[in-house]
């Protein structure tokens, strides 16, 4: 009889370690993640689905939309051509300085976004110093979009390297010189086999890049001077909805920001489903 | 069609890689490139391949200047040590690579394309394996994938890197006879870089052994295993003793017994034997001009015997090897005694060595001289 009650005693507490550990885990998504989520939407809809479609309908609401989408559609292109450029030269060149650049990338991590936004006023404000220079040309870069697209790629400018760097230095240069020697000129060689090798991490890398383009709140809310219609993002409108105790209003800007973050994820979601098979075959020394 | 190379020189920081290489390889052959890591046998290589340049020298085939040509276009066909498969593309795709991105002149038809890779993949037994990827085949499978893509472009020179190097013991031998026949039916121009002597010395017609980036020996197989040029090949190739002998009175002496005429007429006071395992006849027990050694260990492998002898006038340990029916004799047992001599001895002149002067004393036990050097 001892043997059957031996594995019984010595079973239970490692059911109930897991079981601990699952309810902690949940536990601490509902509170932390889940919660604030349903707060944003049913405050949204608090006073009515009515008060909520006007409250997004405003020009002021619109506009925001209109240039959240602009300014990662200007900052995601661009971090992602540098990022392939960076993590390239740091992969596959020996060269002065790669440590620095190395650190260089990972500057906007360590930075707070508001110095990263308050260098950029020191640089092109109206006092900074480009600042006569291009009002003499006519050219607005603070309190403009082009302040809101140069402070979200300081802050955005790691993502994409950073996720490529380590795959590529895993991943070595001999696919690459394989491809030379067959014949394939530099275009056919990046396209064909460097590009879709990288692609699920530069996938990640953009996707990553473009939520925090999009939900960036610090660097932008210094330059961005808060000119409603103009210079406001929807990160923007919300604190000033609120500030203005809009509450229906905030809440229903935030629910739209929310609603944008949850599709980035479902995009996510849906190509690892797609490709999932494809994923796992790629892994490195898969089988 | 001959490849020229003269006086390579290749440096990484200041480490030579190449140190004034010189090396002619007539069409049609299967070379070896055979050394430890760090030799430069890869870097030569890759500078065939044009994945690197040499600092000075030229690489010339039938009066063109090879250095002078882009990687791309130099014709060449190169597996590499891990066979670096596009890992996205399946086995078919892979081998038709080349073939596509050729320039649109160039380019052959999508079914001559798909023929020739059809053709390939038959001559290297994969014809089932078309549709799979890279991810989902053996290592021996890969690294036919491998060369099939290198040999779809025709090219004027295969080079193979460690061909072998990551594959089972099993696997390895198979594939490298087929290779071989491969090889020898398409009459392509073959260099193969390997730190594996018995590989080099199997597959091979021409054997480059090389070390810190200077060839040693450029021979046959036989030539570098009997006729070893320095004792670096000695050593590297194939297992050795190593003796400490000297030179007295137009004779090379070593424990007491004559190995031969002193080939440098007193111009040397010491020298070096070095003595395969299975260059040793058995001496009949009276037999003065022999070795008396008496058997430390004896490992029985199949069809051959390793013995390992304490040889007390040597003061060292001697490896030897038994084939055929001698094997069967049952003198070999741990503790048994037996004289035997050299049959072939290969020696070097070598610098002071204290263990060497005593080894003129006949009978004299010398002090524990090196263990014999073993190949690697």
């Amino acid at each position: 009889m001892n043997a059957v009650v031996l594995p019984r005693t010595s079973i239970w507490p490692r059911r109930l370690q897991r079981a601990l550990l699952i309810l902690i885990a949940v536990a601490f998504m509902l509170v932390f993640l889940l919660l604030p989520l349903a707060v944003v939407f049913t405050e949204a809809l608090a006073k009515g689905v009515q008060t909520f479609v006007a409250a997004i309908t405003q020009s002021g609401a619109w506009s925001s939309i209109r240039l959240t989408l602009l300014v990662a559609a200007m900052v995601v292109p661009l971090n992602l051509v540098f990022g392939v450029a960076a993590s390239w030269a740091m992969a596959r060149f020996e060269f002065r300085g790669k440590a620095l650049l190395g650190a260089l990338i990972d500057l906007p991590f360590s930075v707070s976004p508001v110095i990263a936004g308050l260098i950029y006023v020191l640089l092109f404000g109206a006092q900074g110093w480009f600042g006569p220079w291009l009002d003499a040309h006519g050219i607005r870069i603070i309190f403009a979009v082009p302040g809101l697209v140069l402070a979200s790629i300081f802050v955005t400018l790691p993502f994409v390297a950073r996720e490529l760097i380590p795959l590529m230095q895993v991943q070595g240069s001999e696919d690459e010189e394989a491809a030379r020697v067959l014949g394939a000129n530099g275009l056919q060689m990046f396209f064909r086999v460097t590009l879709p090798n990288i692609r699920w991490a530069l996938l990640y890398g953009v996707l990553l890049c473009n939520a925090r383009a999009m939900g960036e709140f610090g660097a932008v809310s210094v330059v961005s001077g808060h000119i409603r219609g103009l210079t406001t993002t929807m990160p923007l409108e919300v604190e000033m909805r609120y500030n203005e105790y809009d509450y229906a209003g905030a809440f229903a800007v935030a629910s739209l920001l929310a609603l944008l973050a949850l599709l980035t994820l479902a995009i996510k979601t849906l190509l690892e489903w797609r490709y999932g098979d494809e994923l796992a075959a790629h892994a490195p020394g898969g089988r | 069609m001959t490849l020229e190379l003269s006086h390579l020189k290749r440096r990484f920081a200041e480490y030579p890689a190449l140190d004034d290489v010189s090396l002619e390889i007539p069409p049609g052959e299967f070379l070896a490139l055979l050394g430890p890591s760090g030799s430069g046998k890869t870097t030569l290589l890759r500078i065939l391949a044009g994945l690197d340049y040499p600092e000075s020298g030229s690489v010339r085939q039938s009066g063109r200047d090879l250095l002078a040509i882009d990687a791309r276009r130099r014709k060449v066909g190169l597996v590499f040590q891990h066979y670096a498969l596009f890992r996205h593309l399946t086995v078919a795709e892979n081998v038709a690579f080349g073939l596509r991105v050729r320039p649109w002149r160039a380019r052959p038809k999508r079914a001559d394309i798909a023929a020739r890779v059809e053709r390939l993949l038959q001559r290297v037994q994969l014809q089932d394996m078309a549709k799979r990827y890279p991810a989902q085949l053996s290592g021996g499978q890969r690294q036919r994938v491998a060369l099939a893509r290198a040999l779809a472009v025709e090219p004027d020179l295969l080079l193979l890197d460690e061909p072998f190097g990551a594959l089972d013991a099993q696997v390895r031998v198979s594939l490298r006879r087929w290779l071989r026949e491969l090889h020898d039916e398409f009459g392509l121009t073959t260099v193969f870089v390997t730190h594996d002597q018995e590989e080099a010395l199997e597959l091979a017609d021409r054997v480059v052994v090389m070390n810190r980036g200077r060839i040693e020996q450029i021979g046959k197989p036989d030539a570098i295993y009997q006729d070893p040029a320095t004792p670096f090949v000695c050593e590297f190739v194939g297992r050795v003793n190593r003796i400490a002998a000297c030179c007295e009175g137009g004779k090379l002496v070593a424990g007491g017994l004559v190995l031969g005429a002193d080939p440098w007429d007193g111009r040397h006071d010491t020298a070096i034997a070095y003595i395969r395992p299975e260059q040793f006849i058995v001496a009949a027990p009276d037999d003065g001009e022999a070795w008396s050694v008496c058997v430390r260990r004896a490992f029985g492998a199949g069809g051959t015997v390793h013995l390992v002898l304490d040889a007390a006038a040597l003061g060292q340990v001697l490896e030897m090897d038994i084939f055929g029916a001698e094997r069967l004799r049952d003198t070999w047992q741990q503790g048994a005694c037996l004289r035997i001599r050299p049959r072939h001895v290969t020696v070097f002149p070598d610098g002071i060595h204290p263990a060497a002067a005593r080894a003129c004393e006949p009978g004299i036990v010398a002090s524990a001289t090196r263990p014999m050097a073993v190949g690697p």
